[in-house]
């Protein structure tokens, strides 16, 4: 392992789901890198592929779904071609991810002490279980859990929908992992649980090194917490690069209509700017590129696919006609 | 001028029955007892015609059931909501039905608010035409004029609900809303659950619809940046209580109530970047079991002895200003 090399390598992702109306490509082709203690947000509409890519990664796409092509690196090892077994060694605990649900995680017919308590001494068997019990009592207090004592001995059931999430995210931190997952893991939560979750997230990427995949359909989040941004849309990353870039000088038709749709300090009682109709359905994809309907700037090339144009430092669109002229600004 | 609508002290308590277990205890001598929850706790406030009055706060401390309320959904457990200058209670049973058509609210989830075996048609032209807005011959014409006020085709008619998208299923619920003439809209998380690029389609509706049809709003969200975008005044609410009563501006500005400061501070913009989050600090309070005194002082910095014993009034700060908190007693 050498320090140049990036903690997770995602490279020409492609997952498909086969069903009876034909094969949806909820992932076509997805390709990202993050370093160690990096923030990448991923971002893009629901139904765009983005719980698919962090699935496809810790190995947890179930039929009819399949991961068909590409590559998966996590410090130079392919995970799309470890076994189960392998799988299960790494998974809550060198590579984590915190789901939508938070059922996923938690399991309902045992106490929130033993799943955490389990948790900690599958990864490292060497320590006490007094100590195991300290440290999954600190981390439901770091998620902002009132009384942790008591709310151990608790089942999930008794917890509300945002304090299951939090204990959920709880166990997520506990290993310190290398890589996590993050999808969409603060929506349901308060903006003030939310800040608290973002500073524990953030403080383990600064001191552990942890690289994070921030999931989200709120820009905002990712504006104050990530280092870089990938943007997807019909299963695939349209436009990727450094955080200020994208935001402040976006390129791909998209992502300028979804940073002009959102409603900002200056924009009161103005109309907003609206994409107009919808996302396509992953099994109606026109040939080309998919947001050729929805775009102002489509003409005749867009039938074909753009593929990765423009690659610049770093950063990389596909479209035929991204808007460089602003970008150069 | 009487406001279009007038909220005073207005509260609603649920109460957790206890299941048979825990009337067993109890009969056992146990100390268990039914929970009260305050959702909410002397709330008062006005919004006069043609104002879009937003109203915050953080999940569970009683937007939903403020709004409830207002819509006559849910009956209050004590206070006065008067609209047009009667209150609720001392209507008539044609004041209190006109009241009824004229307030109407539109929810978050707008799969949830549907009939999923009734057609589009139906769903929007029923109330219509029982309320006398529409006959059975001009159903069909009246629904699509409706529909196409919110961006519909008419042609979706004989469609059912599951056959549309998100945003989609919004405007029907917002159509089936209009298809009444309402004077006053309840907004609950109207847009929450829809994605970006569909929530700007959607807060433009509302708005295009507020000038074309003379429309008030309470618009309830816990997206701030939202909020600010659409409402010319501001409610903010913490546990039950409000806090804070303001012009949006004014409110941005310089808020004057510590948790709507603390509230600012955490909201997530697109301007703010590489923010280096800190921890809450204090205690994170229950609904069921708030702190005494002002329900903000486990986590206000300003927090002082009174605060712990003594409820803040909401009283007038300044012109069209309204403030609860022991600071502004100088
Ligand atoms: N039918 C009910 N029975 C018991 N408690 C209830 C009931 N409805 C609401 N509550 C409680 O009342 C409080 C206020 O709930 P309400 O739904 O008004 O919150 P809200 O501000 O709309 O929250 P959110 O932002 O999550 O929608 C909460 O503590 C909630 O658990
Ligand atoms: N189990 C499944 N069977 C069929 N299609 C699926 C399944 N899970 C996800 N998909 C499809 O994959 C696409 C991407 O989904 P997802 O990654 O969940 O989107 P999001 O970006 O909202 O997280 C969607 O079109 C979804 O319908
Ligand atoms: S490739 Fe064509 S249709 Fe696609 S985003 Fe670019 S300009 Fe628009
Ligand atoms: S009344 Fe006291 S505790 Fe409450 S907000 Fe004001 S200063 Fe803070
Ligand atoms: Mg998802
Ligand atoms: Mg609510």
């Amino acid at each position: 392992m050498n320090d140049s090399q990036p903690t997770l390598s995602v490279q020409n992702l492609e997952t498909h789901f086969f069903t009876k109306e034909g094969v949806a490509k909820a992932v076509n082709g997805v390709s990202f890198d993050i370093a160690k203690g990096e923030i990448m947000g991923l971002v893009g509409e629901s139904g765009s592929g983005k719980s698919v890519t962090g699935f496809s990664i810790i190995g947890l796409v179930d039929p009819p779904g399949e991961v068909v092509g590409g590559k998966v690196l996590f410090n130079g090892e392919d995970l799309v071609q470890a076994g189960e077994e392998r799988m299960r060694q790494l998974r809550g605990n060198r590579v984590a991810m915190i789901f939508q649900d938070p059922m996923m995680t938690l399991n309902p017919v045992l106490r929130v002490d033993t799943q955490m308590i389990e948790t900690v001494l599958a990864h490292d068997k060497s320590v006490s279980k007094d100590e195991a019990r300290q440290r999954s009592r600190d981390a439901l207090g770091q998620v902002g859990i009132p009384s942790p004592d008591e709310r151990l001995k608790a089942y999930p059931h008794q917890f509300s929908g945002g304090m299951r999430q939090r204990v959920a995210i709880a166990i997520a931190l506990l290993n310190k992992p290398d890589v996590i997952i993050a999808d969409e893991p603060t929506t349901a939560l308060d903006v003030t649980i939310q800040g608290q979750i973002l500073y524990e997230a953030q403080k383990l990427c600064r001191e552990t090194g942890t690289a994070l995949i921030w999931i989200t359909h709120d820009l905002a989040v990712v504006a104050g917490l990530a280092d870089r941004i990938s943007v997807m849309y019909a299963g695939r990353v349209v436009e990727q690069g450094k955080l200020d870039d994208v935001l402040d000088h976006p390129v791909h038709p998209y992502t300028v209509g979804l940073l002009g749709s959102v409603p900002g300090h200056n924009t009161r009682g103005q109309r907003l700017f609206q994409i107009p109709g919808m996302t396509p359905s992953l099994l109606k994809l026109p040939p080309g590129c998919a947001f050729q309907e929805r775009c102002p700037r489509v003409d005749g090339a867009c039938e074909a696919d753009p593929g990765i144009t423009h690659p610049v430092d770093g950063r990389n669109v596909r479209c035929f006609h991204p808007h460089l002229e602003e970008a150069a600004q | 001028m009487t406001a279009m609508l007038e909220v005073k002290d207005l509260t609603k308590n649920f109460v957790k029955r206890l299941d048979m277990a825990g009337k067993i205890a109890q009969k056992l001598g146990s100390s268990i007892r039914e929970e009260v929850v305050h959702a909410v706790d002397t709330a008062s406030f006005t919004v006069d015609k043609g104002e879009v009055v937003g109203l915050v706060g953080e999940s569970g401390c009683g937007k939903s059931t403020l709004g409830r309320m207002i819509a006559g959904i849910l009956p209050p457990t004590a206070g006065q909501i008067s609209f047009k200058g009667v209150e609720f209670t001392s209507m008539t049973q044609e004041e209190g039905d006109a009241a009824a058509l004229a307030i109407q609210m539109i929810f978050q989830d707008p799969f949830a608010s549907l009939n999923p075996r009734m057609r589009v048609e139906e769903i929007i032209g029923e109330a219509p035409v029982i309320h006398g807005m529409t006959t059975m011959q001009e159903k069909a014409n009246y629904v699509g004029e409706t529909m196409e006020r919110v961006g519909l085709g008419r042609e979706y008619s004989r469609r059912y609900p599951h056959q549309f998208s998100g945003g989609q299923r919004q405007r029907i619920g917002i159509a089936r809303a209009l298809a009444v003439q309402p004077e006053f809209l309840v907004c609950d998380e109207a847009i929450a659950a829809l994605d970006v690029s569909i929530q700007a389609q959607v807060i433009n509706l509302f708005m295009d619809l507020r000038t074309d049809l003379d429309l008030t709003y309470l618009f309830i969200s816990h997206d701030l940046s939202v909020v600010e975008h659409i409402s010319d005044r501001l409610v903010i609410m913490y546990l039950g209580r409000i806090v804070e009563t303001a012009p949006t501006d004014e409110l941005f500005d310089k808020p004057n109530h510590p948790y709507t400061s603390a509230l600012l501070n955490e909201v997530p913009r697109l301007d703010h970047r590489g923010i280096d989050y800190e921890p809450v600090s204090g205690e994170i309070p229950s609904p069921l079991d708030p702190p005494p005194g002002c329900h903000f002082h486990p986590r206000c910095p300003h927090a002082m002895d009174r605060c712990k014993a003594e409820i803040p009034v909401l009283r007038e700060i300044a012109p069209g200003r309204l403030s609860a908190c022991h600071l502004n007693d100088g």
